[in-house]
């Protein structure tokens, strides 16, 4: 955890020119943790969130928190300055107590004050906290403070500057001398540049533009912004490519059935090296194989970053989600002292996980030191953030199961199959973290080429939510890692899980149909967690009225828990199949469970987001690629979710009490992915397997009826 | 030479002839609240005003917009109904990362103008081509509605 190696309280928080500065190493990337902390700052320490800062998140400076993922920021930079708080709060008041020469206990604490009752004795909290020591130590039983509703209505950081479009992301930064500058794609990650053809690079050189070539990768940079987008096409235009054999062609999901796998026993949300693989289930009641396609992180805003070279030196502005990997990750590439490298996170779209920001923040520098001393700001175009993020992997996720007389699952195997999510740039053996980076697979470096290992963690990667939340006597969990497959891959919000809950809730809509029972009775007679089954009948209580049964309509209802551990969540959609074989959404309603919520507007923001995320991939999104590299490389070819497809939603959060705060930015899509699958089932009688669920696999699938 | 009229202003363009109008706001005239997020007029992110009607600008030759008011996010923030709107997008917590919000609020100001009473419906359908891919929709929704009645 973040306070073993970081224990003292100033390595979280300080006193600067008044005001309080929280030190965090998790980076707000449109989910609001900076709103959070500083809420956790004022409830614990009684002051006006207007007196409170979130420090710049910087190498060398923050606390080193690894990678902003998982839903783990609550938990863990959360829980961290939960702690350093109180004990700062406590200690501040004992320094009070000292000063007045009174007792503690006859003391207040509230709105930045710290006030003796009897007498006019009175001291800012902030004047106290500059003065506590140095080596004071953050204590782990410090005891948190009551929740301070009070709180409720402050806005969310930076919304304001949002709406009036004065909030300065990573592609509005300006700098003296900048240049802009734009990378000329290759049509697929290993493809060879050839050549150029002389005449369009003179010209391009002529107009002032720098080139800037490091084996095949190339890019182009100078002013204006728009000479330079030009000047990248043109340039792009000249160049001749080798693509060697090209990206494997193919259904992606026959090709890993085939493939060798690495599988591993899942026991308890951990996969398991020492354990005989657990047999199929001979004669199953139930047999399914759900499939997820590549997906998209699409964030809004393609990819940049701001780059300098000074001095030996590199500073490099980034919307990455682990500043401290990445800066490892570029200084080994360059051969370059970790010190010798800066990187700090500067805001840009919503990521949704590990898109192109790294490769970004990389090819930024490999430019920016071609140029020593001139501040460059890389960006990608639409085309080539569609074609170069690192994909969400496609997934095949085989259920067998078995029941008992009642109708009840007895055993269930179940194989989780696909390629890595683990894409990011982290060391590891083998220049991993260099090896993660796309240009060096470009670039003259001898770099050897990433070979994915299974992610043993608890609940990570694909067996993230393997493990079913439902107390099946016998499980038979398998992850199957098939590596190398056509497309190079990483970490999309959810991970596993999203594949994993749409095969389990689907299988348990479809074994309830059978059964004869109520799809939430059925899951809650499985369910042993006494809040699980709360937030089923708070979901329960919400559908008071019965779907409405028209031509094409159909409820949907899916339970999750994120990792088995997180924030649990049921949903019920209600829906309908047009005439064209579209999904209409009509009502999404979602029950959550988050524990002791630190946001309450945050939280919700979070869920109804992940709803509409989830019902994005469940509906419209998969890549397509040819031989040549990715053909989706548009919103057009891409489609996601629109303004006129959104349901109205409905969201009830019950009481955590004072159980830990879980993170929520991950729990709602998977539900949702199978809730609209089970919704299409109830509306239509046909059971889909592969997303996403658009009007041509519904017409398909009604054909073969 | 080009002139175009931005933010009330006359402003003589020095930017290429075919630089589209996004990025003379951005890089000529340091605009920046104009978002460019697919310089395919895609997404939404780039909307501006045309005189009252909301125009994506990131693909457009700025020259196309000669002779029409264009008016920035910057420039809607001095306007009543700017102002009207951006107050429901707040109370509405109508943003996570932000970057389609400018886009949106100048396309429901667009809406606001030329509208005047709108319902639901009708702002899901002139809002289809702004993408979000947070799922800010029903709050940017609420925050429309709020501000057609006035109560932002």
């Amino acid at each position: 955890m973040s306070l073993t190696v970081y224990p003292f309280v100033r390595d979280w928080l300080r006193v600067a020119q008044g005001r309080l500065v929280l030190r965090t190493g998790k980076v707000d990337i449109g989910q609001r943790i900076s709103t959070a902390l500083m809420r956790i700052a004022a409830e614990e320490l009684s002051l006006p969130i207007d007196r409170i800062d979130v420090a710049p998140v910087r190498t060398g400076d923050s606390p080193d928190e690894g990678i902003t993922s998982g839903s783990n920021s609550i938990q863990q930079t959360g829980q961290a300055q939960r702690l350093a708080c109180a004990t700062a709060r406590g200690a501040a008041l004992l320094r009070a107590a000292e000063g007045f020469g009174v007792d503690v206990a006859a003391l207040d604490l509230a709105e930045g004050l710290v006030r003796h009752r009897g007498s006019n004795k009175q001291i800012s909290v902030l004047d106290l906290l500059s003065e506590l020591a140095d080596d004071l130590k953050v204590d782990p039983e410090a005891p948190s403070r009551a929740l301070n509703t009070a709180l409720g209505d402050a806005p969310p950081r930076g919304l304001r500057a949002m709406v009036e479009g004065t909030f300065a992301y990573l592609h509005d930064l300006e700098r003296p001398g900048m240049l802009h500058a734009r990378i000329v794609r290759p049509p697929v990650l290993d493809a060879v540049l050839i050549d150029i053809d002389p005449d369009p690079l003179h010209r391009a050189q002529a107009a002032g533009l720098q080139i800037i070539r490091d084996g095949s990768f190339l890019a182009v940079a100078g002013t204006p912004e728009w000479a330079v987008v030009r000047g990248a096409e043109k340039l792009s235009a000249a160049c001749n490519w080798d693509i060697g054999t090209g990206l494997e062609t193919g259904d992606v999901f026959e090709v890993m059935a085939e493939r060798d796998a690495e599988r591993l026993t899942v026991v308890n949300g951990f996969p398991e090296t020492s354990l005989r693989l657990p047999e199929p289930i001979e004669t199953p009641d139930f047999e399914a194989t759900f499939k997820r396609p590549y997906t998209l992180h699409g964030a809004l805003a393609p990819s940049a970053a701001l780059a300098e070279f000074k001095a030996g030196q590199l500073e490099i502005l980034t919307h990455s989600q682990g500043i401290y990997p990445l800066r490892d990750s570029i200084a080994d590439s360059l051969a370059m002292a970790p010190e010798d490298v800066v990187v700090e996170h500067a805001p840009g779209s919503g990521c949704y996980g590990h898109n192109a920001a790294d490769d970004v923040a990389f090819e930024t520098a490999l430019i920016a030191r071609a140029l020593p001393d001139r501040p460059v700001l890389l960006k990608y175009t639409r085309a080539d953030e569609h074609a170069r993020e690192p994909v969400g992997p496609a997934m095949a996720v085989s259920v067998r199961a078995s029941l008992d007389d009642e109708g009840e699952v007895a055993a269930l195997w179940m194989e989780a199959r696909g390629d890595t999510f683990r894409g990011r740039p982290r060391a590891g053996p083998n220049r991993a973290g260099a090896a993660r980076l796309a240009a060096n697979r470009a670039r003259d470096a001898d770099i050897p080429r990433f070979v994915p290992e299974p992610n043993m963690n608890r609940h990570a990667g694909l067996h993230r939510n393997l493990d079913p939340i439902y107390a099946f006597a016998d499980k038979r969990l398998v992850k199957a890692l098939v590596p190398d497959l056509p497309l190079r891959s990483s970490a999309l919000r959810c991970l596993g899980a999203t594949a994993n809950i749409l095969a389990l809730e689907s299988m348990m809509d479809s074994l309830a149909g059978r059964a004869g029972a109520d799809p939430i009775s059925y899951r809650q007679r499985h369910l042993e967690d006494r809040r699980a089954a709360a937030v089923l009948d708070r979901l329960q209580d919400m559908l008071k009225r019965p779907p409405f049964l028209g031509e094409g309509a159909g409820r949907g209802i899916a339970y999750a828990q994120y990792k088995n551990a997180m924030t649990r969540v049921g949903v019920a959609v209600d829906l309908t199949v047009q005439e064209c074989g579209a999904v209409r959404l009509d009502h999404v309603r979602l029950a959550a469970d988050a524990g002791r919520v630190v946001d309450a507007d945050g939280l919700r923001a979070q869920l109804e987001g992940g709803v509409l995320q989830g019902a994005s991939w469940a509906l419209h999104e998969e890549v397509h690629w040819g031989p040549s590299g990715r053909e989706t490389l548009d919103w057009d070819s891409y489609p996601v979710l629109r303004f006129d497809e959104v349901p109205k939603i409905t969201i009830e959060v019950i009481g955590g009490g004072d159980a830990p705060s879980v993170g929520a930015g991950e729990a709602s899509p998977p539900p949702t992915v199978a809730a609209i699958a089970n919704g299409i089932f109830a509306a239509t009688g046909l059971r889909l397997y592969r997303l996403p669920l658009n009007a041509d696999a519904i017409m398909t699938a009604a054909l073969q009826e | 030479m080009l002139k175009l009229r931005i933010n009330g202003q006359l402003r003589a363009v020095t930017s290429a002839p075919d630089t589209p109008l996004a990025y003379v706001l951005r890089d000529e005239f340091k605009l920046k609240g104009t978002k460019i997020g697919c310089g395919l007029e895609q997404c939404g992110a780039c909307t501006v005003l045309a005189d009252d009607e909301a125009v994506q600008s990131c693909a457009t030759p700025a020259a196309v917009f000669e002779g029409r008011a264009i008016t920035t996010i910057e420039g809607l923030s001095q306007t009543p109904e700017g102002k009207r709107v951006q107050q429901a997008f707040v109370a509405q917590r109508a943003a996570q990362c932000g970057y389609c919000t400018a886009g949106l609020v100048v396309a429901v100001t667009s809406l606001l103008r030329t509208q005047g009473a709108f319902d639901r419906a009708t702002a899901q359908t002139a809002l289809r081509g702004h993408l979000c891919r947070c799922g800010s929709h029903p709050r940017v929704l609420a925050a429309a509605e709020a501000a057609q009645k006035g109560d932002g």
